[in-house]
């Protein structure tokens, strides 16, 4: 992973300018940014500063106050658990003990190989199918049990030795 | 000819497979020389049924449900494209008694149309609204939102018509109707159903909204969990810039309404409209001290209407339909329907539209059928994780903002978060602080620091460390977040936190003849 804090100007300099006449530019390029790049770089940061006409310690202060942007690298398949109440009624805290010994980390941890990384989601509007958990920031999966979560597991590893 | 078979492209549905299950139908169709028409439409709401499979027949749609891979070769040997009888069969989905006993009106085409469809939603009244809007001016259209009696529904309940007037009587070149789609509340998913499955309704209620305050820019502020929703939207809104909706001249008038969908970024107190709007002008979501309203000055300082989905997709309806039609529903101070969702841990979860007065039983045990584990329900949470915990002994109260006030509880936005007899409130409890003490934006000290307290006296009195001390310590704390905090989020967590103590000391170790006296 020592190509790991690599980052391409060039990308953060486009996002910016796409959104830099927006009133209220800040999160649609936060978003743009890490769309692109999977996190948003600390030296990222004074890029974005100065297309906005922001200080520095503005727009860090914006990426620190919200759970959803990152200042490190994702692993290659996040996995959010919804902890809220709708998936607890529906032990949803058995299956966080189960998915946290499975993958072997706790919450915001990203496991050696960069594979997968374990975050908490509080609802993903998914609570009549309950428990829920989404990966990749796009795949929602419902109903979920130990066995269904194991068998996406070994999906996801059986994929990635393919390549 | 070709058959229409309907797959769900709803979240909730795709989250159980409904994405895999219309790839395999379309695959077995093929291989059978059959033809059929694939339509995505948006979920019916019975979600215990999803991915609930619908065949268009010449007696009307029939259903089959849950569907998984495994189903598929039977549903064609059983002939189902032509309604044939399966061991998943539903019957003809109007019947569906879930279905049927509803009034269904801001969700009047969700699940029946291909949301993605400029075609279908015209041909199911849409923008019959709109069209009575242009004609009725922007007075016209303020005082008919007024009349109506529609209130907030994102959990306020503020009266939607007085929000409209007071921007409306904004003096500024330029104001603006915003979207609170931050739908952060557990047991909630009305809006998302909504963006996902009627995008348009959405957007010509916010068009109407525009031409009623004089505003011509809108932006929907949706949160980050919902990526489904944002797709739908932002092509709903192309097609509706296409088709002459939005833009310039809409349908051929004067008026122009541009919008814009805005990702939050995992903040639950952005749902806070104050904080919202710092959210929109790319701040930290700190909560904004009032007055002023945003309706006097809100994003970037100008007049801004603030309404929830819900709201705004109701618009349409009521203003095709009138004011009087949709006031006709409900009972009290609570006009109209709430579209209201069953979650958690319950049989027959899903979306169920009533007028407000349906009981909490009716919904729990004749819509839901109890539990899904099977166990007696113990306590149900209504109105999101800032809503109050309630005991059986509540479940006849009827769904009444007021009626829910007079007993501590909110309605908030009708998530309804069941939970059996395995449940234990002094954790509930303790979540509810936990969740504040994560989420609060940190303006005010007794959200910020009293949530961080009240997780630790919980423990002490879960641990019983002077267990009677600790619950009067903690009872003064709630006093404190209930009166000291500037918005919901630290003046409401006490809701969640004194239900439980108050109708389940048991679970605190507490003797229940604090029960009553403390109420």
């Amino acid at each position: 992973m020592t190509a790991k804090h690599d980052w391409d100007r060039e990308v953060v300099q486009k996002v910016v300018e796409e959104h830099q006449c927006k009133p209220g530019a800040l999160l649609p390029v936060l978003h743009g940014v890490q769309d692109a790049l999977g996190y948003i770089p600390e030296d990222a940061v004074t890029v974005i500063a100065g297309g906005l006409n922001l200080s520095r310690a503005e727009v860090h202060g914006v990426i620190s106050f919200y759970h959803f942007f990152r200042t490190s690298p994702p692993a290659r398949h996040m996995v959010q658990v919804c902890r809220a109440e709708a998936c607890q009624s529906m032990k949803a805290n058995d299956l966080v003990s189960h998915i946290k010994n499975r993958l072997g980390l706790d919450f915001h941890e990203i496991d050696e190989s960069g594979t997968f990384g374990l975050e908490p989601v509080y609802c993903l509007g998914n609570c009549s199918c309950a428990p829920a958990i989404m990966i990749d920031r796009d795949e929602i999966y419902g109903r979920m049990t130990e066995e269904k979560f194991d068998s996406l597991v070994m999906r996801i590893k059986g994929d990635g030795n393919e390549h | 000819m070709s058959i229409k078979v309907y797959v769900p492209r709803d979240s909730a549905a795709i989250s159980v497979g409904a994405n895999d299950v219309a790839l395999a139908i379309e695959q077995e169709a093929l291989r059978r020389n059959q033809k059929i028409t694939l339509v995505r439409n948006g979920s019916r709401g019975l979600l215990w049924l999803e991915p609930m499979v619908e065949v268009e027949t010449p007696n009307g749609r029939v259903a089959y449900g849950p569907i998984e891979l495994s189903d598929i070769e039977g549903l064609f040997e059983a002939g189902f494209l032509m309604g044939g009888n399966h061991p998943l069969g539903q019957g003809l989905t109007e019947k569906i008694p879930y279905l049927m006993k509803q009034e269904r009106l801001t969700f009047a085409r969700v699940g029946i149309t291909d949301p993605l469809s400029f075609d279908d939603y015209i041909a199911h009244e849409g923008y019959c609204g709109l069209k009575r809007a242009i004609e009725l001016g922007s007075e016209g259209i303020v005082s008919e939102i007024a009349a109506s009696g529609l209130r907030g529904r994102g959990g306020a309940a503020g009266r939607t018509g007085k929000k409209w007037q007071e921007v409306r009587a904004g003096q500024a070149v330029q104001k603006y109707v915003v979207c609170n789609a931050d739908e952060g509340d557990s047991g909630t998913f009305s809006d998302r159903m909504i963006m996902e499955g009627d995008p348009f309704v959405l957007i010509e209620g916010m068009t109407i909204a525009g031409i009623g305050v004089g505003a011509t820019q809108g932006y929907i502020y949706l949160r980050s969990e919902y990526p489904h929703a944002f797709d739908v939207l932002n092509s709903a809104i192309r097609i509706a810039y296409d088709k002459g909706y939005l833009g310039r001249n809409i349908m051929g008038s004067a008026h122009a309404f541009d919008l814009e969908v805005r990702r939050a970024a995992g903040a639950y107190i952005c749902g806070e409209q104050t904080s919202l709007l710092e959210s929109l002008e790319g701040k930290r979501g700190l909560v904004r001290y009032r007055p002023p309203q945003p309706a006097v000055s809100g994003f970037m300082g100008k007049p801004t209407l603030v309404n929830n989905v819900i709201s705004l997709a109701t618009v349409p309806v009521i203003l095709s339909r009138g004011s009087e039609f949709y006031k006709d529903y409900g009972m009290g101070r609570s006009r109209g329907t709430l579209p209201i969702q069953l979650a958690g841990n319950i049989k027959q979860g899903g979306l169920v539209e009533r007028a407000f007065g349906v009981t909490l039983r009716e919904l729990i045990y004749d819509y839901g059928l109890g539990t899904e584990s099977g166990r007696p329900v113990r306590a149900v949470q209504v109105g999101g994780p800032l809503g109050a915990y309630m005991p059986e002994l509540q479940f006849d109260t009827p769904l009444d903002y007021e009626k829910f006030s007079e007993i501590s509880a909110v309605l908030g936005h009708g998530g309804i978060v069941v939970f059996d007899d395995t449940v234990d409130l002094a954790q509930q409890a303790r979540y509810a602080m936990e969740f504040c003490a994560i989420e609060s934006c940190g303006k005010c000290t007794p959200c910020r620091i009293g949530s961080q307290r009240g997780v630790e006296v919980i423990d002490k009195i879960v641990a019983n460390h002077n267990r009677p001390q600790q619950i009067h310590l903690l009872r003064d704390l709630c006093t404190t977040m209930i009166d000291g905090s500037l918005c919901a989020m630290g003046g409401m967590t006490p809701f969640p936190v004194l239900s439980a103590l108050n109708h389940f000391p048991e679970d605190f170790g507490a003797q229940s003849d604090a029960k009553v006296a403390n109420l």
